[in-house]
């Protein structure tokens, strides 16, 4: 066939070309025998290899454990990274003591139904400072309970790898992060220095009181962490799926009254909704949508025609222009 | 839309990923592109338009329109100066498939994101401006899309709207390009003339260009078969881990990077010869029958053969090469120019080799035109060939014939910056042809003739420290203790051996290599080596400290302030280097590297050199390579 000069244009070989490159191509067509769709399969076994260079190469690793969807799905492609044995390093809970009742549950049960070390560790300092999101205001209350928290138990085990359930899709200067995020003494991250990452080789070498934050998920989306929820049938936090639950209206978001340290305004009163949760964080932070999706497959679908983005629920992320750059910058996961 | 439809289609078995680049310049429209892609395909929620429109007040270029370059520069110093510096990673999805975009700066200082960019993609789409056609840029662009091996390109003709959506302007670019590209060995070019800003032939085909029949851009990246290209490709397995949960299961965990395996087939270990049968292919999710590229699963074997970290398990009838030297592409990505001879550390697929350097620089490459330039090293962004040894034998295969065993890294061995990236060409077939001559007697033999145990005591500082005061008086010491001794002098050295050398950073590095292996050779001779160099960089004298075993490397810091060495000044050297007289003289200007940790520190300001020479023997007895007590007696 041939349609003269214009063949290119159609994705024809250019002049002069061996064809045979493109006929081997063709020719091997493999039966599949998982049921995943390719790019899930793809997503799966690249983070499975990230997660088995940082057991090979760092000598204490942790995984960050925040409860959520990501999370779940991290500790998943964890144990298929490792298996037969268990998952070799210990999960990592820094509690902020304002997570939803429901997420403490789910993450006290899912430590003990996998038999894995889930250390959990509270900022006392900023505790004792009377520390909190509704006086303090989330900024402050961001950096003494959740970044500086963080360091703190980073320092005190000597971990020298942290897995991070971040994705790049999830924010722009994410977008901009490395799989292995390199951070000098003081867990600081340098956007403008960062080591270039090419191809699988991944550069692992630190000094003492230098760790790396790895992201082993940065290549999924919001999409495919729930499409691969579902296939793979991970167990989640509930608080996912829509339900009536207690909610006042606040600062044009959801407000979940989950326990009595809420304070109200004199117009607020608490109502019944059915609502869920695109992102979970602490409680008062932490903005619900009205939605009905109370399983996988509704969220998925509710995703598709979905008008605002999963961090739209978050009041930490707005609180100051490029806000996550500088949280980042300063220690924040 | 039917959401019902979508989900079906979501889920479908065969939808796969195409990760891509972008490459373009400044203005080309780039980010627009993506933007588009983004907002088109409603990978952009409501919210993020309304930060984007407010930035787009602020920052923006394009008066009342969304910028959506504004979009994917995710960087605070990328949106106040309007430039991409980093590389951002974007993710769309349709029914059929998922897409990963590089967006990458287009600016020649910035090469090193680019290919970045494009060491993990599988196509590039190269945006040309249709008012200024193929550029100098547009051709680097394609020259490092085709170094880094991607082979399928799809021209994007932007900025149609601006030359009114002429047929003939669109025809005279893609015949220009492809004259120039039909060398670079691309498998495919696809050209398609768009409009970034207007949506034309992005997401359907425009009728502003009823001459052009498709497919538009989104369609033909759904549909272009690129997948399985490595599947055709030998069995090629780096073992990451070494899986050992109990006493009865010994598993190799990895991903099949190219080809296939099954249970039973015949495997080998290319660096050691030694063969074995695939027994089981284990994963989570239940053993396999056969494992493909992409696959992570873990392979136990039929025998107990010794595989580690960094082994390739490969099929005995195709192997990859194993050797110590071989050519490669190396793109530079480091402030610190590339410096010959210096040691580097490498990562070649799972293997981490602790010390490499680049032997023979051939030629840098203009990656504007392509062409070969004479050079002795690469600065940053720089591309060049050149040859390389690595300290131990690394298994791999061209880059050509296989991206991911091809590759490797280069990284500073003090600072742990990544460096450098490189792209084997091909094996040096010398290395394979010098065999080690096996020899009767060795180091140990000829030491316990002289009962002593060898080793290197090596003097570094500045010029005027008092290196050569305090080795000479080590060395008369030992040698009136009856020690066997030999001491190098830099100086002296100068005179000879390294006679041709001169004081550039990779003459200086060169003056070292041959010193260290003279003082290796004496090691093996049953010898204490007393050397004494300024040597100020770390990554030699830590390269020397190699070449011997564990504990025969006894690094000596004569501390003495650059103020005082110049005070003293007993060669004249110093005043020489302050007129200019003498160029790159360390201290002056040139610098110099302390050792971290030495064996042996120093501090020569109110100290005699007796007292310090004989610091340095007590220092040798406490780490028992000198027994002074009972050799006097002897």
């Amino acid at each position: 066939m041939s349609y003269g000069k214009l063949d290119y244009r159609n994705g024809d070989l250019p002049r002069g070309e061996p064809q045979m490159f493109r006929m081997n191509a063709q020719n091997i067509t493999k039966p599949q025998t998982r049921t995943l769709p390719r790019h899930l399969r793809r997503l799966e076994a690249e983070s499975i290899e990230i997660m088995r260079e940082v057991v090979a190469e760092f000598s204490k690793p942790v995984m960050l454990y925040s409860i959520g969807k990501d999370s779940s799905v991290m500790l998943h492609l964890a144990q298929k990274a490792f298996y037969p044995a268990k998952v070799p390093f210990p999960l990592l809970h820094v509690d902020t003591t304002w997570k939803f009742r429901e997420m403490i549950s789910f993450r006290d049960e899912t430590a003990q139904r996998l038999g894995i070390n889930l250390i959990v560790h509270v900022n006392q300092d900023g505790i004792e400072r009377g520390i909190n999101p509704i006086d303090s205001g989330s900024t402050l209350h961001t950096q003494v309970m959740k970044t500086d928290a963080l360091k703190q138990a980073l320092d005190l085990y000597g971990f020298d790898a942290a897995f991070g359930g971040a994705r790049r899709d999830e924010e722009k200067s994410r977008a901009k992060e490395r799989i292995f995020s390199f951070r000098s003494q003081g867990h600081v991250w340098d956007p403008r220095n960062q080591r270039p990452e090419l191809w699988n080789l991944f550069n692992t070498r630190s000094r003492k009181g230098e760790t790396m934050r790895v992201f082993a998920i940065s290549n999924w989306t919001e999409l495919d962490v729930w499409e691969y929820i579902m296939l793979e049938n991970i167990p989640v936090v509930p608080l996912y799926f829509a339900k009536q639950r207690w909610v006042v209206h606040r600062n044009g978001t959801l407000i979940m009254v989950d326990d009595e340290r809420l304070p109200l305004a004199p117009d607020e009163t608490p109502e019944l909704k059915m609502m869920r949760f695109r992102t979970l964080g602490c409680y008062p932070l932490s903005g619900a949508i009205e939605s009905d999706a109370a399983n996988i497959k509704d969220i998925v679908a509710e995703m598709q025609v979905a008008t605002l983005s999963e961090r739209q629920g978050r009041l930490i992320d707005t609180d100051e222009v490029a806000s996550m750059e500088k949280k980042k910058r300063e220690g924040y996961f | 839309m039917d959401t019902d439809a979508l989900r079906e289609l979501t889920f479908t078995d065969s939808k796969d990923q195409l990760r891509f680049i972008t490459c373009g310049s400044v203005d080309d429209g780039k980010s627009t592109l993506i933007g588009r892609f983004l907002h088109d395909s409603k990978a952009i929620y409501e919210d993020q338009l309304q930060a984007l429109a407010r930035d787009s007040v602020k920052h923006g270029t394009t008066g009342d329109d969304i910028d959506f370059a504004l979009l994917v520069d995710g960087l605070e110093a990328e949106r106040e100066q309007g430039i991409t510096i980093d590389v951002a990673y974007r993710f769309f999805t349709t029914p059929r498939r998922s897409f990963m975009v590089a967006d990458t700066p287009g600016h020649e200082q910035y090469t090193r994101n680019m290919a970045t960019g494009a060491s993990n993609a599988q196509l590039a789409v190269i945006l040309i401006d249709a008012r200024k056609g193929v550029l100098v840029q547009t051709k680097r662009h394609s020259y490092i899309c085709s170094l880094l091996g991607i082979r399928h390109v799809v021209v994007a003709l932007n900025k149609m709207d601006l030359v009114d959506y002429r047929k003939e302007v669109f025809d005279r670019i893609v015949d220009d390009y492809v004259d120039f590209a039909s060398n670079l060995g691309f498998t495919s070019i696809a050209a398609i003339p768009i409009s970034a800003r207007y949506g034309d032939n992005i997401i359907r085909l425009s009728r502003n260009t009823d001459w052009f029949h498709g497919p538009c851009l989104l369609d033909y990246l759904e549909s272009i078969d690129i997948q399985s290209e490595t599947a055709g490709l030998p069995f090629r397995f780096p073992v990451q881990w070494v899986n050992r949960p109990n006493l009865d299961f010994r598993g190799y965990a990895g991903t099949v990077v190219s080809g296939s395996i099954a249970v039973g087939d015949e495997i080998v270990i290319p660096a050691s010869g030694r063969n074995s049968r695939v027994k089981q292919i284990v994963t989570y999710d239940g053993d396999l029958v056969r494992a493909e590229a992409g696959d992570a699963v873990t392979i136990t074997l039929t025998d107990e053969i010794d595989i580690g970290r960094g082994d390739i398990i490969a099929k005995p009838t195709e192997r990859p090469e194993v050797a110590d030297q071989f050519a490669a592409h190396l793109i530079w990505m480091d402030q610190e120019p590339m410096v010959p001879g210096r040691s580097y550390a490498f990562r070649i697929g799972t293997q981490s080799i602790a010390s490499g350097s680049i032997t023979a620089m051939k030629y840098r490459i203009d990656v504007n035109t392509g062409a070969h330039v004479a050079a002795r090293t690469l600065s940053l962004n720089e591309i060049g060939f050149c040859n390389i040894a690595t300290v131990l034998p690394a298994a791999f295969d061209a880059y050509e014939a296989n991206r991911r065993t091809g590759s490797f890294i280069v990284i500073d061995r003090d600072t742990n910056r990544t460096v450098g990236a490189g792209m084997i060409a091909f094996p040096l077939r010398r290395a394979a042809n010098i065999a080690w001559q096996p020899l009767s007697l060795g180091k140990k033999e000829r030491a316990a003739l002289k009962h002593q145990r060898p080793c290197i005591i090596w003097f570094t500082g500045f010029s005027g420290a008092g290196k050569s005061t305090i080795a000479n008086l080590v060395d008369q010491k030992l040698f009136a203790m009856s020690y066997h001794t030999m001491l190098l002098d830099g100086d002296n050295l100068r005179h000879g051996l390294n006679r041709d050398l001169g004081f550039t950073e990779s003459d200086r590095v060169e003056n070292i290599r041959r010193a260290g292996e003279v003082a290796k050779l004496m090691v093996d001779s049953g010898l204490l080596v007393i050397c004494s160099f300024i040597s100020p960089y770390k990554a030699e004298r830590d390269m020397v400290r190699d070449l011997v075993d564990d504990g025969e490397f006894i690094e000596v810091f004569v501390d003495t302030p650059i103020g005082e060495c110049v005070r003293r000044d007993p060669k004249g050297l110093y005043a020489k280097a302050k007129s200019g007289t003498i160029k790159n003289f360390t201290g002056i200007d040139a610098p110099y590297e302390a050792p971290s940790a030495p064996e042996i520190h120093l501090t020569t300001l109110n100290q005699q050199p007796e007292r310090l020479a004989d610091t340095v023997l007590n220092c040798l007895a406490t780490r028992g390579i000198i027994v002074p007590a009972n050799r006097t007696e002897n």
